[in-house]
């Protein structure tokens, strides 16, 4: 595999990131190493080719955002907004997440080794999150679809207005927020944290150590009970 | 949006380049405040029975030396000034209250930043990089400081509502944020008889912690009644004689990041401004929990 260099102290961000938006013909199985990342924001955002990029180093906010088909590692911390609105792909995070990792993310897969900020996963569409430290509060605010595995704990009001999202947690969770319960886990449910803990670099993990959350469902179902309070 | 930045320097020979450290630091958050930068910073006490008062001048060729000759003279004691440009410390044995009433009378345009046996503060409008300058920040030595970079948004942009802002001797708060009840704050605490410089709202958490200091909390104590009062977003970053400490509001709406490192401890609203830090590699770098209180000691 062919890799390419950059040094953040060198280069400005922009040039480098248009470079990663160039033709994807040119970019496809390509390698990318980005040096002295030192928290800056943006890097590697708005990806559509299937490339892989490794920052060295800590990277601040909305690092690999909107991210399609590519493969970004971060080899340490991450700012606010992680992959948030992913679309395809593998972000993967080796140190913590601040607040707002993979919000309203559609697709892909994203792994934070560390622990996750609060309101991770907010807003999720579709994507799957795996989490090898704790969530903070208010993880899968209004999820509407895909999947966050949690090794750790989770804050309060976990998946409060959650629509439709898979929530499995190992530790404990603070509180579950408004009409999200546990729910019992079927073997479809425990295939896909089976899948994820493998994909995510935790196939040692037992996945009936896991509990999972989801929508009780009376808050977005018309009920003529509740008639007073729409 | 504003950032703010804190360091705590453990090893003694570092001290002597604390300014040096920091100026990355607080030009590192100039995207986040670009519209006002302070610092105070912390060294030496004078001695037991003297006074630092940080005083500013709007103009930049005011006769800070005539001042000091005029204090001499007409309150008959010894007094040291050290002017630098707009700005001068001023270190006297007489009670601070007289010497307020004294620049009150002769030099009513003054405005003064702090008194204290240990922390100088030094706040203007202007870049971080323009500020630093202004001051000599690079040249500081000392044993731990606090700054910030400010980006308006709740009040004006003038140098008394730049940070920090102080109420009491040697202590010093930061705040990034905005608060939704600065003004119910600001009425209750005048009825208290507590006086205000500004409209802004951290000179309210600010008088507020320090009014409930004086009520007799402690530090913590203080910080666990500003959790209840306080409405609004806020990390505030706090100085003391001896000390820094750091809260995130119950919802971390605010941003902070900390190293601690066997030299030094260092904290930032983002990982930009600690990136140059030496051997910051090894340093424990972590994301302050909400609604916890973090306090580092000398």
């Amino acid at each position: 595999m062919e890799t390419l260099t950059f040094d953040l102290d060198k280069k400005p961000l922009r040039e480098i990131n248009q470079f990663l938006h160039g033709d994807a013909s040119t970019l496809n199985g390509k390698s990318i190493v980005i040096e002295n990342p030192n928290g800056a924001h943006n890097i590697a955002v708005g990806l559509k080719a299937d490339v892989e990029v490794t920052i060295k180093g800590h990277a601040g906010y909305y690092a690999a955002g909107m991210n399609q088909l590519a493969k970004v590692v971060v080899e340490g911390s991450v700012g606010s907004g992680v992959a948030e609105n992913m679309m395809s792909g593998h972000v993967h995070v080796k140190g913590f997440a601040s607040n707002a990792a993979g919000a309203t993310a559609n697709g892909g897969l994203l792994v934070i080794d560390g622990d996750a900020g609060l309101r991770c996963a907010i807003a999720l569409k579709g994507a799957d999150i795996v989490v090898g430290g704790s969530v903070g509060s208010f993880s899968a605010f209004m999820a509407q679809a895909g999947n966050l595995v949690i090794l750790g704990d989770a804050g309060e009001g976990l998946g409060d207005s959650i629509y439709e999202a898979r929530l499995f947690v190992r530790g404990k969770v603070k509180s579950l927020g408004a009409d999200c319960e546990e729910k019992v886990m079927g073997p479809e449910e425990r295939k896909i944290l089976v899948d994820l803990l493998s994909r995510s670099g935790h196939g040692d993990v037992d996945p009936d150590s896991f509990k999972l959350y989801g929508s009780a469902r009376t808050l977005y179902h018309f009920h003529v009970d509740n008639a007073g309070a729409y | 949006m504003c950032g703010i930045v804190g360091l705590l320097v453990k090893n003694q020979k570092m001290r002597a380049n604390i300014g040096e450290l920091m100026l990355p630091m607080l030009i590192g958050m100039t995207e986040r405040g670009p519209d006002s930068a302070g610092l105070a910073m912390f060294s030496a006490p004078v001695a037991d029975d003297a006074r630092k008062l940080s005083l500013y001048s709007g103009e930049e060729d005011f006769n800070w030396v005539k001042l000091g000759h005029e204090f001499e003279k007409h309150l008959g004691t010894k007094a040291q000034i050290e002017p630098k440009a707009n700005h001068a410390v001023l270190t006297t044995t007489l009670e601070p209250a007289t010497v307020k009433v004294w620049l009150l009378e002769n030099y009513p345009k003054l405005h003064l930043l702090s008194v204290g046996q240990l922390m100088d503060i030094y706040k203007d409008v202007g870049t971080p990089a323009e500020v630093a300058a202004r001051y000599d920040f690079k040249n500081f030595s000392g044993t731990h400081l606090v700054g910030h970079t400010r980006m308006a948004t709740e009040s004006a942009i003038t140098p008394a509502h730049a940070h920090p802002f102080t109420a009491g001797e040697d202590w010093c708060l930061v705040h990034n944020g905005s608060l939704s009840n600065a003004s119910s704050i600001r009425r209750k605490l005048q009825h208290e008889g507590i006086a205000f410089e500004t409209d802004n709202d951290t000179e309210a958490a600010c008088r507020f912690l320090q009014w409930r200091m004086r009520e007799g909390d402690d530090l913590e104590t203080a910080l666990n009644h500003g959790f209840d009062e306080l409405d609004g977003f806020y990390t505030l970053l706090m100085g003391t004689r001896d000390q820094l400490a750091l809260v995130r509001d119950p919802f971390a709406c605010k941003p902070a990041i900390i190293a601690e490192h066997d030299d030094y401890v260092a904290i930032a609203s983002e990982f930009r401004s600690l990136a140059h830090l030496p051997d910051i590699k090894n340093a424990k770098v972590f994301e302050p929990s909400p609604k916890e209180m973090y306090v580092w000691k000398l």
